[in-house]
């Protein structure tokens, strides 16, 4: 996938990395744990259908000045995790802290450092741009000119002025949707919390949007986001909280987390289905797991630790061994690999399960 | 120690405090009018419905419905008013419950605001719709034969009973629509509820002519008193009516006031304490 707007954001991230570098491996003892989720757990009995274990033992530690994503499929308990952390929902049992202080006894002065934008975007339709982001800032007790002065910059930052002035009504997912994130942002919040925050936003606001992130970040606000594609957390994220089932079940960089599933994968597609033995043993001597066949053994692939040197590898013996190839190819790994190499299930077939149970 | 760093542009995000409960009440307050400014339906639908509530009940039934000493329009208004309050009250059920669903919710709850504020000010809204109701349904029934026969004083107290009554009756309606969660319940559910609780009452008909079961439900209905409380209020009440045999009814002024008391004592702390647990699914 090329993207723009990702590629630039990953360019920007190298670079604050780099800057990180130096202390490369002393990251974690500079920057103090900000956020601290222990153990949390959250279960939803909804009438008539079994318990829901949206958190099950969550804990999370989130640096200061970082951005955190939040990884996993629908349903993985992402969005609970967020609600816990803004005050929005109490969890049955743990603790969560930001810089110290406790999310659930402290709730007040937890939403005066917090900016939040949620799944879906908290707008007001009877109002216009400017009215929702200027109630905003006076809800959060700026005054009067504040708010108005604030409405009229996060207007002109996220190219909000064909909103600006009518009601929210009628404009599109995408404008309603900046202006949600806008609202995040009408403090300069300590804590950013953006649950999936590209679905529904153009190439443009993307890349205002990280802009903005990235000053932030660099005043030493902390994000935390949400997303279920592997790409979005592994360009956007310092560190990546892969989730699954209500619980953190990993947590590292993206490169950590890569060559913890083994990289990339390398994927063979043959003319005959005879050749698969002979394919299936090649891809085995390159491969850090066990090569996966697909039902008419005429797909296979495996995750590798170096994808190219393994690609020419595999397609050297390929030849020798005259195997004829529909198509071969490197890929890099889907949120799918990390899932199933995590969990032994696929995220996909997960969300299946939820939708025939 | 990040404070540091961060620009004083934009002002310190504060608490809430007590000057904040009423700025904050007062600019949800401001949100609830906009929409009614920007939402021209409820407007016509709050000044259109009593005007043909009055003229429908006036000259249709008039004619049909014989209130001893007394002329049916007169009788009738306190009804007409009370059922219309009662009715404007359930827009802070619907809207909570819209509010929820879009999840606006979720932002608010997510500001250091005070928890109560978005209960104010959507009761507020409905406080106005219901006022702007009164006018309209006063004005028409005074062109169509309605007279207040008491003194302005007491008039003005029958309008602010009626407008109390529903006050609190929003309360009621909020917490139900945090409840319920779904806006168009919410709209059907209270059609199917009020519609009944209006019209078993001494709102359109003498209650002491109804069958015995609905005479004793309309005798005890918490409508039965506003209305009653209104109409003495105005000076409507027909002057050959026997003496109710219910204290509700000997006493409906007083009634309603503790009905006043204590819906707002029960359902403004619990409409808060909802409010501060709820959050969209």
């Amino acid at each position: 996938m090329t993207d723009p707007v990702l590629d630039l954001i990953s360019k920007e991230r190298s670079a604050r990395s780099a800057r990180h570098s130096d202390v490369t491996g002393v990251r974690y003892l500079l920057h103090m744990a900000y956020i601290e989720a222990h153990d949390l757990a959250k279960t939803y009995t909804p009438k008539g259908a079994p318990a829901v274990h949206a958190l099950d033992g969550l804990s999370l530690s989130v640096p200061q000045g970082t951005v955190t994503a939040l990884l996993g499929p629908n349903g993985a308990g992402k969005t609970t995790a967020v609600k816990v952390l803004t005050t929005l929902i109490r969890p049955d049992s743990g603790t969560a802290t930001i810089d110290g202080i406790d999310v659930q006894t402290d709730g007040d002065q937890i939403r005066r450092m917090i900016g939040v934008s949620g799944q879906y975007a908290a707008v007001d339709e009877n109002l216009t741009g400017f009215e929702n982001l200027d109630m905003i800032g006076r809800l959060y007790h700026l005054g009067a000119k504040a708010s108005r002065r604030r409405a009229r910059e996060l207007i002109e930052l996220f190219d909000l002025t064909e909103a600006q002035n009518r009601p929210v009504k009628g404009f599109s997912g995408g404008m309603r949707r900046r202006i949600d994130l806008a609202g995040a942002l009408v403090i300069d919040p300590q804590v950013l919390f953006l649950d999936e925050p590209t679905t529904g936003l153009d190439p443009r606001s993307r890349l205002g949007l990280w802009d903005i992130i990235t000053r932030l970040v660099a005043q030493g606000t902390t994000v935390l986001l949400t997303t279920q594609y592997l790409e979005e957390a592994d360009r956007l994220a310092d560190d990546i909280a892969v989730i699954d089932h209500g619980t953190v079940i990993a947590q590292g960089t993206s490169d950590e987390l890569k060559s913890s599933i083994g990289g990339q994968r390398v994927e063979l597609s043959l003319v005959s289905e005879g050749d698969s033995d002979a394919a299936v043993a090649i891809l085995r001597s390159v491969g850090t797991a066990a090569p996966e066949v697909s039902s008419d053994r005429r797909t296979l692939a495996v995750t590798v630790a170096n994808g190219p040197t393994a690609l020419q590898a595999v397609l050297g013996q390929v030849e020798r061994d005259g195997i004829r190839l529909h198509d071969a190819g490197m890929q890099r790994p889907t949120l799918d690999d990390v899932f199933l190499q995590l969990t032994g299930h696929s995220a996909s077939a997960d969300d299946e399960k939820e939708k025939a149970s | 120690m990040t404070t540091a760093v961060r620009e004083p542009a934009t002002g310190a995000p504060r608490a809430a405090s007590t000057a904040s409960w009423f700025s904050d009440g007062w600019i949800t307050t401001r949100r609830n009018l906009i929409k009614i400014k920007r939402v021209p339906d409820i407007l016509v639908f709050t000044t259109l419905q009593p005007i043909m509530f009055v003229l429908l009940f006036s000259y249709v039934y008039a004619g049909s419905i014989d209130i001893p000493g007394s002329d049916y329009k007169e009788f009738i208004m306190a009804g007409i008013f009370a059922q219309t309050v009662v009715f404007g009250s359930t827009y802070s059920g619907s809207a909570m419950a819209q509010d929820l669903k879009e999840g606006i919710i979720d932002r608010f709850r997510t500001l250091p605001m005070s928890p109560s504020a978005v209960l104010v000010g959507r009761t507020n809204g409905d406080l106005l719709i219901n006022g702007i109701s009164m006018l309209v349904m006063i004005a028409t029934g005074l062109v169509v034969g309605w007279r207040v026969r008491s003194s302005p004083l007491e008039a003005i107290a029958a309008i602010a009973l009626l407008l109390l009554f529903a006050y609190a009756f929003s309360w009621v309606m909020a917490f139900i629509g945090m409840s319920v969660r779904s806006p168009e319940v919410i709209n059907n559910v209270s059609f199917l509820v009020l519609f009944p609780l209006t019209f078993i009452s001494n709102a359109f008909v003498p209650s002491e002519n109804l069958p015995t079961p609905l005479r004793v439900f309309a005798e005890y209905n918490p409508v039965s008193a506003l209305v009653q409380a209104a109409r003495e209020l105005f000076g409507n009440v027909p002057p050959q009516t026997p003496v109710p045999d219910t204290w509700t009814q000997q006493n409906p002024v007083l009634t309603v006031l503790i009905g006043i008391v204590v819906l707002l004592s029960v359902f403004v702390p619990l409409s808060i304490r909802k409010f501060s647990q709820i959050s969209s699914r």
